[in-house]
């Protein structure tokens, strides 16, 4: 076995003269791997923290970890929107240990009783008298999170002070996929938070979300049981072929966005014919067309078209993944190479009557979650994996070459998962994105 | 004794009956005797639901959770869950029902209202996780036994961590 001695360099081949890409599985178990993902990528990107639809008005907070960080996100008294991190200045302790809360004036850390207001102002510090002239009350505010930025409602931190600036980071092709998914409508974080886990690497995650290759396999009672007792689908599953799609120049299918983000569909103005799309009209058809009609009206038939059509499945580098088609926003964090814990949203517009929104969340339970119809059964994939991994030093690599050389036979390409990959390996080894991500 | 009477129909329930229907309940789960468990719901008022871990006392047409079975998908899940593609649960998990503090609440309406405390252990791959919570059922009394109409487990658990999924019955 190669000794990386916590070095990536060399734990990936990419030969795409030849088709051939491969990762070393030390990447999945390696502490030291894990140490420089801390450093160099989670440490040095803007990451996925909430929206703000789940603390909408002044003095409403949650709390929650984000790269490895207890964080409070806030609105705060003044109607600004501020990530702070969750320690008090005095000793460390926590100063908010609700998961959610309204109406909140303070943040008091029952510690010694030190006392911040919603915007992260040290208010308060009982028998301040004992501390000297040099003691800067001012100074000793709860500390905000180095960088935060809202875009459209969705909340990114970065814990590096010289990072990029979102737009940047993201590029052009990402800010339009997840404009085109923030589309829909003025939108919202349904109540209901899916806060579980796996006993397996992150990376596995990445890849598990956008892979079409393992759906009809992993998934399969998902097209042989669930969508035929919903009176939908045809039992075909995404291996069936897809018509091939017009030559009319237009961007279709798996797309490297730049920097690491991925998506395994451009959106288009085809005609939506997503399951989602199939589902609501099934069993909120009339709703549906309502809905549809104030997209229309909104953004043009063709827009509305695209937006409904949605995006498949997408990665904003490093950990956050949406998946359109079912309206799910998730991110996950390593506290282990062989452990993550994993949080799962369902993103749906306001403009939703009842019945529609009853029909998304039937939908989203159909697959998504830790209790749904497909789900379970990637947690145990992924799990099942990092115990294969336990052969790293007799089996070294995995292989994700499907589709390289622009081979498009024999259903889905693993494109997207290289994507990633060169992403990652640039970052971990010169600290910089990847020049070119594609094929 | 603890005892519930539904004056209308003069029903009077037990807290020793409903027990024992609880453990004969937790049998069948146990023995992934899951075709007659279904049986035990109504065909027509039957639901299953568990509330995400974050909203326990939130409602499934508006809320996000993590089971929100009808008839049709719960008739779903049992198929799958005894298909041999459910991965999740093929080799099947080992689990364990234990129930608690059975309380007999009184009645809504026709349904004799139930609330349990349990502790569910999954054992799969070497790892033993507990699922905490309570239940609650809404019975329907048919023909000397209950049928279920509403059988909602909510978890005490703050995040499934390290569980990572519900694939059996809780």
């Amino acid at each position: 076995m190669p000794d990386f001695g916590g070095n990536a360099a060399g734990l990936i081949i990419d030969d795409r003269e030849s088709g051939i890409f491969r990762v070393h599985r030390s990447a999945f178990i390696d502490d030291d791997i894990l140490k420089l993902e801390r450093e160099r990528i989670f440490d040095k990107s803007w990451l996925f923290a909430g929206h703000i639809s789940e603390f909408p008005k002044p003095g409403d907070f949650i709390t929650r970890n984000v790269g490895g960080r207890p964080i409070i996100l806030v609105t705060s008294d003044d109607g600004e929107i501020r990530a702070l991190m969750n320690t008090c200045r005095h000793r460390g302790n926590l100063v908010c240990r609700e998961h959610k809360g309204s109406n909140a004036e303070v943040f008091r850390c029952f510690y010694h009783g030190w006392i911040y207001n919603t915007r992260g102002e040290l208010k308060g510090i009982p028998g301040e008298e004992a501390y000297s002239e040099a003691f800067d009350r001012e100074s000793l505010g709860l500390e905000p999170a180095p960088k935060m930025h809202n875009h459209r409602g969705c909340i990114f931190i970065s814990f590096d002070p010289d990072m990029e600036d979102f737009e940047s980071y993201m590029g052009p092709d990402a800010l339009m996929v997840i404009d085109n998914t923030l589309n829909l409508g003025d939108m919202e974080f349904v109540e209901g938070h899916f806060k579980y886990s796996m006993r397996a690497n992150w990376k596995l995650l990445v890849e598990n979300s956008m892979d079409g290759y393992h759906a009809a396999f992993t998934h399969e009672r998902f097209f042989t049981h669930w969508l035929p007792s919903m009176g939908l689908g045809g039992g075909g599953g995404p291996m069936t072929p897809q018509p091939t799609p017009p030559n009319d120049g237009k961007r279709r299918g798996a797309q490297p966005m730049g920097n690491g983000h991925v998506t395994t569909a451009w959106p288009t103005s085809d005609r939506p014919i997503s399951g989602q799309a199939s589902y609501l009209e099934k069993f909120a058809g009339a709703e549906l067309e309502q809905f549809r009609e104030g997209l229309v009206k909104k953004h043009g038939d063709e827009n509305a078209r695209m937006i409904e059509g949605r995006a498949g499945n997408y990665l904003i580098f490093p950990n956050l993944l949406i998946i359109d088609g079912w309206c799910v926003f998730r991110t996950f964090y390593p506290t282990s190479p062989d452990y993550m814990e994993i949080s799962g949203w369902a993103a749906m517009p306001k403009e939703d009557s009842p019945g529609l929104r009853k029909a998304r969340l039937d939908w989203y339970l159909g697959f998504q979650g830790p209790g749904g119809f497909a789900t379970p059964d990637d947690v145990e994939g992924l799990e099942g994996c990092q115990m294969g991994f336990a052969t790293h030093k007799e089996v070294e690599w995995s292989d994700i070459s499907r589709g390289m050389k622009g081979n498009t036979k024999g259903g889905p390409t693993e494109l997207q998962m290289r994507v990633f990959w060169r992403e990652w390996e640039a970052r971990l080894t010169t600290g910089q994105h990847a020049e070119y991500t594609g094929d | 004794m603890a005892t519930a009477t539904l004056n209308r129909e003069q029903v009077t329930v037990t807290r020793q009956e409903i027990e024992e229907w609880l453990y004969a309940e937790a049998e069948m789960l146990d023995t992934w005797n899951l075709n007659e468990w279904l049986a035990l719901f109504d065909e027509e008022r039957g639901s299953f639901y568990i509330p995400a871990t974050d909203a326990p006392y939130s409602d499934h047409n508006t809320a996000l959770f993590l089971i929100a079975d009808d008839m049709p998908k719960l008739k779903s899940r049992v198929a799958q869950l005894l298909s041999g593609v459910t991965w999740a649960e093929n080799p099947q998990s080992r689990t364990r029902h234990m129930i608690s503090n059975v309380r007999i609440k009184g009645w809504e309406d026709d349904m004799l209202i139930v609330k349990a405390n349990f502790v569910v252990y999954r054992m799969r791959f070497q790892n033993i996780d507990p699922y905490i919570g309570e239940y609650t059922y809404k019975l329907l009394p048919r023909n000397g036994s209950f049928k279920i109409a509403e059988r909602r487990a909510i978890l005490d658990l703050e995040a499934l961590r390290p569980h990572g999924k519900v694939s059996f019955i809780v």
